[in-house]
């Protein structure tokens, strides 16, 4: 059953857990504890994908979030998703996944043929010939589109759950290698809360790929001696398979925790993944380095793998990588990979080391196991496709770095790499933190820190153990001293004691060429994107040199991987183009995500009924039983109307328009915002905040109220009641309450501390029914208690306090609809009861309750603007032709000061008027263009637009308000509005107010 | 994601607080009496500095009191906040 | 035309919809309502002593001074919402005497006593994982190192404001909701506990 490939023994592997998954349609089978790729190279798999613009074979490089080739689709609709690296999946049973950017197979790619012409492909083609001419660009993005692209997204509803959590922490530590488990431990034993988060399943971090002792044990002794004391303690959170993929302002960190990925079978109440936002007073980072690939001809033959991946395969995956390998490395690190090879079973044909007599503690055990060193060597081309059959080498001289002599071959069919290594260095950056090139390790490492952060270990450039695991175990003191944790003192390093002697590494970004560097070459510097060296030399040479400017035009670094591996030997092949020093080059931006996250966990538990609150009011069951089509305002749910049977919206409407008009009709007007104001100078206040008066408000009386900006332009409108002497009741719009609470709050806090007024929203407290139409006050008065409802005794624009259907109850005589009308308000809690009592008295009358679409129809009939559909924010109260409402008497009110301002009193301002279309039974488009002609040549001048318009049943015609140029000197003007490229409807300017004028009806 | 110490209830998420725009913006004593170029002064200039600004903000979901916050506009650090009034507005620019 | 008012609470048909177990369940989080209760908002300047004294005479407890603190007597809390504003909770449901005693206690003060009881209502939590199912939709700390017993918060769950009053170490603790959220927050806290159990309190 086990793979051919897979060591008798060995591994960090569940040999009794036995598992079937499926790669490109064929059966194979691994253990628990491998990785698809480690199970791929276990069964002998190397050829897992194509590259993306040349459809080169490729196989898998490297062992983690690094991997730029092995990219698979994984998985089946709905739960497919490409761009899946394989070194980072978890084998579970029945895994299923395909290699992406191949067609028709990963075998026989027929774009691979673009290889051949790979010369013609330079950096900046795209650009360079797509670009032109433009009208066919179109047709060129299709077929990119077909012959680039990483996989499909699934087209299928997301069956999954998803999470998110918000957690607070003293020190969050990421990476659980040897720096990063001993600032864990060493923080944890103050008592600070410690979230420990790392990317694999296992916590270890290197020690799991390594074969070494520590302190005369396996280092993965001393991983669980750690993990044991961190699970007893009482706050500590260990976080494996969770990735710190964005380190943003204020030390907060974002963690995607892959919680049943691993798994194929799902329990349904666990989410699939979830998104710790972390909000940390310190963070350590410790999130190790990557090892960097070196560029040379071919370099990305399947079986040239990083070093240190070689390693894990054999050490924590049990794998058997080929039969005969070279190890090609300009560092001592690398050595033991060369003893790993050899304790799995694999010769090793040589190791190539450009330096001359490398002579660390390393090399010196790899010379005494008789493996032939060839030093002032490199590796000039690796021969075989889809499988290695040999390399070339050539001498080079250490100073000079050029290449000479002749070239000759070594058999073999597995290539270790090693060009140093990169401290990840992502976090860091991403944090606000400054980089800084390290010359005697050749790398960028951690400059200035911008936040509360250190860095440790090898993501430090520290490459040391004993001096990994020593830094590790201060900055976890240091961090939880800083939050108010321990006494700022720290343990001994008692895990590992010894230095080992290093010989200092060759700095190459490239093997040298012999010839023209600019000259295309497979010398691959970016695997995903196919980046050459000799791209970058172009680019160089066509003038770019900001690395910025670079990557753009070459692609360097712009694949889902964004150049873990690549990036950094691309910036020393810049310097040297150029001629500078990498110091002067710097990075590209580190920004979020470090390693791709799903749409699915970004968007968390939002979707669906919970994507945005639905506020209900208390009548909603009721509504909803009626069978209301409901409207949103806001976030609030509102009836729009109340069908019948079968009837179409404009049926429903109309005959909800007519009760009104005719006998009596119910709306739920709950959603009012309605703002409790108190105090001795509540009048002050309110002479402040509205543009007319309220100094002869008695007590008992309503007053409509229009509130504008400082800049002049109406904000918000509603009836405000004077409940008290000191005490009134203002109603804002549905959509308003809130902004205008925030904007009257603002000025009684910072500019007005002189008036003494409280606010207070009572929005949620009353539920709000309007009673509308000439029988709501005999309605009314089979219910209502201890009111005289007489014209005179409460007379419109009055407010009454009785009770209503048994409930204490404040009743305003206000109407927006033109009518006799009650506005009934009550503890929402008796809201319902209320409204069943309003109904039910009123089955004599044919009680309707209607919608907001009638309210807005017979308003409109009225003349009635609403803020925020009519208006935009750029409506002074004379463009609503209101200047009624705008009190001489007051020196000053909020936007007085504008309305005298240069632009307002324009006469050319659109105004508010109606309009009546010629056809009575045409009904215009709302939004649409007035224009003053009918023909003429284009573009149209643009009189103005429509905001609300109807068919009105009460009248019997058309009725639209809208916003024209000097509309208000323009009444019986004929006007056009246009509806598409060849119509226009006719419309005669108007009086805005289409229904009693007079305002007869609602003060009877 | 900012954290922002509003000066009654201490450090909040910004998700709590509405951003006012910039602070000690006062109102003229008489608008009446200043030309419209003063007056769009004050409606519509604002300083934008780079560097320490000025700003208000509003604990809108907190204990709806405004304050006003010293912020460092490239950095986004906060590195101070008070309470209305606390702080003269002729004394910071 | 039905004589006698009955109230409605906003959130019943979807509290009921929740099982109630009898066999305790480890992980399960318990739910239930604190229905028609007295919630009054009251604002009042305490920089005179004379209004400090006269409230404390009415409610038996003096208010808290410190922000997001709250002081109980008896069947009266008192939460902290800003330096001039309280809400009064009262154990007992509405109507009660409170409402009229404050409107009483404080005349002649400059004081706003706004009823709020049908606008808000109180939903409590209960169990181990109350903690962990809140932390899912709020960005507090809510270790209890930082928001102990005695502790409450204006703030936000998911994606509506709420008062979050921890009640003990349970850990139990009370949102106080508006109406018309209240109905999206019992939905959302369906969703979030789906890991641990929902259950309603008996
Ligand atoms: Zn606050």
């Amino acid at each position: 059953m086990r793979g051919a490939y897979r060591l008798n023994s060995g591994g960090r592997l569940d040999r009794d857990r036995p598992l079937e998954f499926t790669f490109n349609g064929r059966i194979y089978s691994g253990y628990v504890g491998d990785t698809l790729a480690s199970a791929l190279l276990a069964n002998g798999v190397r050829l897992v994908g194509r590259s993306f613009k040349y459809h080169r074979p490729r196989g898998i490089v490297g062992s983690g979030s690094e991997e730029p080739n092995a990219l698979v689709q994984l998985g089946k609709n709905p739960r497919t998703s490409p761009n899946q690296i394989a070194t980072q999946i978890e084998l579970y049973d029945g895994l299923s996944a395909s290699s992406v950017n191949c067609w028709p197979s990963v075998k026989f790619d027929i774009r691979s043929l673009t290889g051949m012409f790979s010369s013609l492909l330079p950096p900046g083609f795209y650009y360079k010939t797509f670009m032109w001419p433009r009208f066919l660009w179109g047709l060129y993005e299709l077929i990119l589109r077909r012959s680039g692209g990483y996989g499909v997204a699934p087209d299928m509803k997301d069956p999954d759950r998803y999470d998110k959590i918000n957690a607070h922490c003293d020190v969050l530590i990421v990476g659980s290698g040897p720096a990063g488990l001993s600032a864990a431990v060493e923080a944890g034993r103050t008592g600070a809360r410690v979230i420990l988060v790392d990317e694999q399943a296992e916590f270890g971090g290197s020690i799991l790929n390594a074969n070494e002792n520590y302190h005369k044990s396996h280092g993965m002794n001393w991983v669980s001696s750690i993990l044991d004391e961190l699970k007893l303690m009482p706050e500590v959170t260990l976080l494996p398979r969770s990735t710190a993929f964005g380190y943003y302002d204020h030390n907060f960190v974002g963690v995607l925790e892959r919680v049943t990925d691993h798994s194929s079978i799902s329990d349904g109440l666990s989410p699939r993944q979830r998104i710790w936002r972390v909000r940390a007073k310190e963070v350590v980072l410790a999130t190790g380095s990557i090892e960097r690939p070196l560029v040379f001809q071919n370099n990305d033959r399947p079986g040239v793998m990083l070093a240190s991946s070689v390693s894990a395969y054999i050490n924590r995956y049990a794998v058997k990588l080929g039969s005969s390998a070279v190890v090609f490395t300009n560092n001592d690190s690398a050595y033991s990979s060369v003893l790993d090879l050899l304790s799995s079973g694999v010769d090793v044909a040589g190791v190539i080391d450009p330096r001359p007599k490398p002579n660390g503690t390393l090399p010196n055990i790899v010379r005494s196991h008789g493996v032939p060193i060839f030093d002032s060597s490199v590796i000039v081309d690796v021969k075989g496709s889809k499988n290695i059959r040999a390399v070339e080498l050539m001498n080079i001289d250490y100073d000079s770095k050029k290449i000479y002599g002749k070239s000759h071959k070594l058999r073999c069919d597995l290539v270790a790499v090693s060009g140093g290594w990169n401290p990840t260095v992502h976090l860091h950056s991403q944090s606000g933190g400054t980089l800084r090139y390290d010359v005697s390790k050749s790398c960028f490492v951690p400059g200035i820190n911008s936040q509360n952060e250190q860095s440790v270990g090898s993501c430090n450039g520290t490459f040391d153990l004993k001096e990994c695991i020593d830094d590790g175990i201060k900055a976890g003191s240091r961090a939880a001293y800083a939050t108010g944790f321990g006494v700022g003192e720290w343990s001994e390093n008692t895990a590992c004691t010894d230095f080992q002697t290093e010989d200092p590494l060759c700095p190459m970004w490239k093997v040298p060429s012999s010839g023209n560097e600019s000259k295309w070459t497979k010398q691959f510097v970016d695997f995903q994107t196919d980046t050459s060296s000799s791209d970058i030399y172009i680019a160089a040479r066509e003038g770019y040199e900001s690395i910025q400017h670079v990557k753009r035009y070459t692609t360097l670094g712009m694949g889902n991987d964004q150049g873990k591996l690549g990036n950094i030997n691309g910036i020393g092949i810049l310097a040297d183009a150029l001629g500078q020093d990498i110091s002067d080059i710097g990075t590209t931006t580190f920004r979020p995500n470090y390693t791709p996250i799903s749409y699915g966990a970004l968007a968390g538990p939002d979707k669906g009924i919970l994507f945005d609150p639905v506020r209900k009011t208390a009548i909603h069951e009721w509504h909803e039983a009626a069978g209301a089509k409901f409207e949103n305002v806001g976030q609030w749910k509102r009836p729009w109307f109340y069908p019948r049977g079968r009837e179409f919206m404009e049926e429903a409407v109309e005959r909800e328009c007519l009760a009104v008009r005719e006998s009596v009709g119910v709306l739920d007007a709950s959603t009012l915002g309605k703002i409790d104001i108190k105090g001795p100078n509540a009048t002050d206040f309110l002479e402040r905040v509205y543009t007319n008066s309220w100094r002869k408000l008695q007590v008992g009386q309503c007053r409509y109220g229009l509130m504008l900006g400082e800049d002049g332009m109406v904000m918000d409108d509603g009836v405000t009641a004077k409940l008290e002497d000191d005490h009134y009741l203002m109603h804002t719009t549905s959509s308003g309450a809130g902004n205008v609470m925030n904007w009257l709050e603002l000025w009684l806090q910072t500019e007005w501390p002189d008036l003494n007024v409280y606010l207070t929203s009572v929005t949620d407290q009353w539920a709000t029914i309007q009673i509308n139409g000439p029988n709501s006050r005999n309605l009314l008065s089979k219910i209502c208690e201890g009111i005289d409802l007489t014209n005179d005794a409460f007379p419109y624009m009055a407010v009454r306090r009785g009770v209503v259907a048994g409930v204490q109850a404040r009743i305003f005589r206000v109407s927006f609809v033109g009518e006799l009308s009650y506005e009934i308000n009550v503890n929402a809690d008796y809201g319902l009861h209320l409204w069943e009592s309003v109904i039910g008295a009123g089955k004599n009358y044919g009680i309707t309750p209607f919608g907001t679409e009638a309210m807005h129809l017979l308003r409109a009939e009225k003349g009635y603007v609403i803020v925020g559909q009519d208006t935009d924010g750029s409506m002074t109260p004379s463009d609503l032709g209101m200047n009624w409402i705008i009190t001489k008497r007051k020196d000053d009110f909020l936007g007085k000061r504008s309305l005298s301002r240069e632009d307002s009193i324009r006469t050319d301002r659109k105004q508010l008027v109606g309009l009546i279309t010629e056809d009575p039974s045409t009904v215009i488009p709302e939004g649409s263009q007035v224009i003053s002609s009918s023909s003429g040549s284009v573009p149209v001048p643009m009189l103005g637009h429509i905001t609300s318009s109807y068919m009105s049943p009460t009248l019997g015609h058309s009725i639209a308000l809208g916003f024209v140029e000097g509309g208000h000197s323009k009444l019986g003007e004929k006007v056009y509005v246009s509806i598409n490229d060849s119509k226009v409807i006719s419309a005669f300017i108007s009086n805005p107010v289409f229904y009693d004028p007079q305002g007869k009806r609602q003060d009877v | 994601m900012l954290m922002i110490d509003c000066p009654w209830c201490g450090n909040r998420d910004e998700s709590e607080f509405m951003y006012g725009g910039e602070g000690n913006i006062v109102r003229p004593q008489d608008p009446e009496s200043i030309s419209d170029d003063s007056w769009s002064d004050y409606l519509f200039m604002r300083k934008n500095t780079k560097g320490l600004y000025m700003e208000q903000w509003l604990h809108s979901y907190g204990c709806r009191r405004w304050f006003l916050a010293e912020r460092e506009t490239v950095s986004y650090e906060i590195l101070n906040t008070h309470k209305i009034g606390e702080i003269n507005p002729e004394s910071k620019s | 035309m039905s004589e006698i008012p009955t109230a409605k609470s906003s959130i019943e048909k979807e509290l009921n919809s929740i099982p109630t177990f009898n066999t305790l369940n480890e992980s399960s989080v318990f739910i239930s309502e604190k229905r028609f209760k007295d919630h009054i908002n009251l604002r009042l300047d305490i920089s005179d002593d004379g209004n400090v004294d006269a409230l404390g005479n009415i409610l038996g407890v003096e208010v808290p001074i410190e922000p997001n603190t709250v002081n109980i007597n008896g069947e009266v809390s008192v939460l902290w919402l800003g330096p001039d504003e309280w809400l009064i909770l009262t154990t007992e449901c509405y109507p009660n005497s409170m409402l009229d005693r404050l409107s009483k206690g404080l005349i002649g003060k400059v004081a706003s006593i706004v009823d709020m009881s049908g606008g808000q209502t109180v939903i409590n939590l209960d169990g181990p994982n109350s903690m962990n199912l809140l932390a899912k939709g709020c960005t507090l700390d809510l270790h209890p190192r930082v928001f102990g017993d005695g502790k409450c918060a204006q703030t936000i769950i998911a994606k509506t404001g709420v008062i979050i009053r921890k009640i003990d170490n349970s850990p139990s603790y009370d949102l106080i909701v508006r109406r018309s959220y209240a109905d999206y927050l019992v939905l959302w806290i369906k969703d979030a506990a789906r890991e641990y159990g929902l259950s309603l309190a008996k």
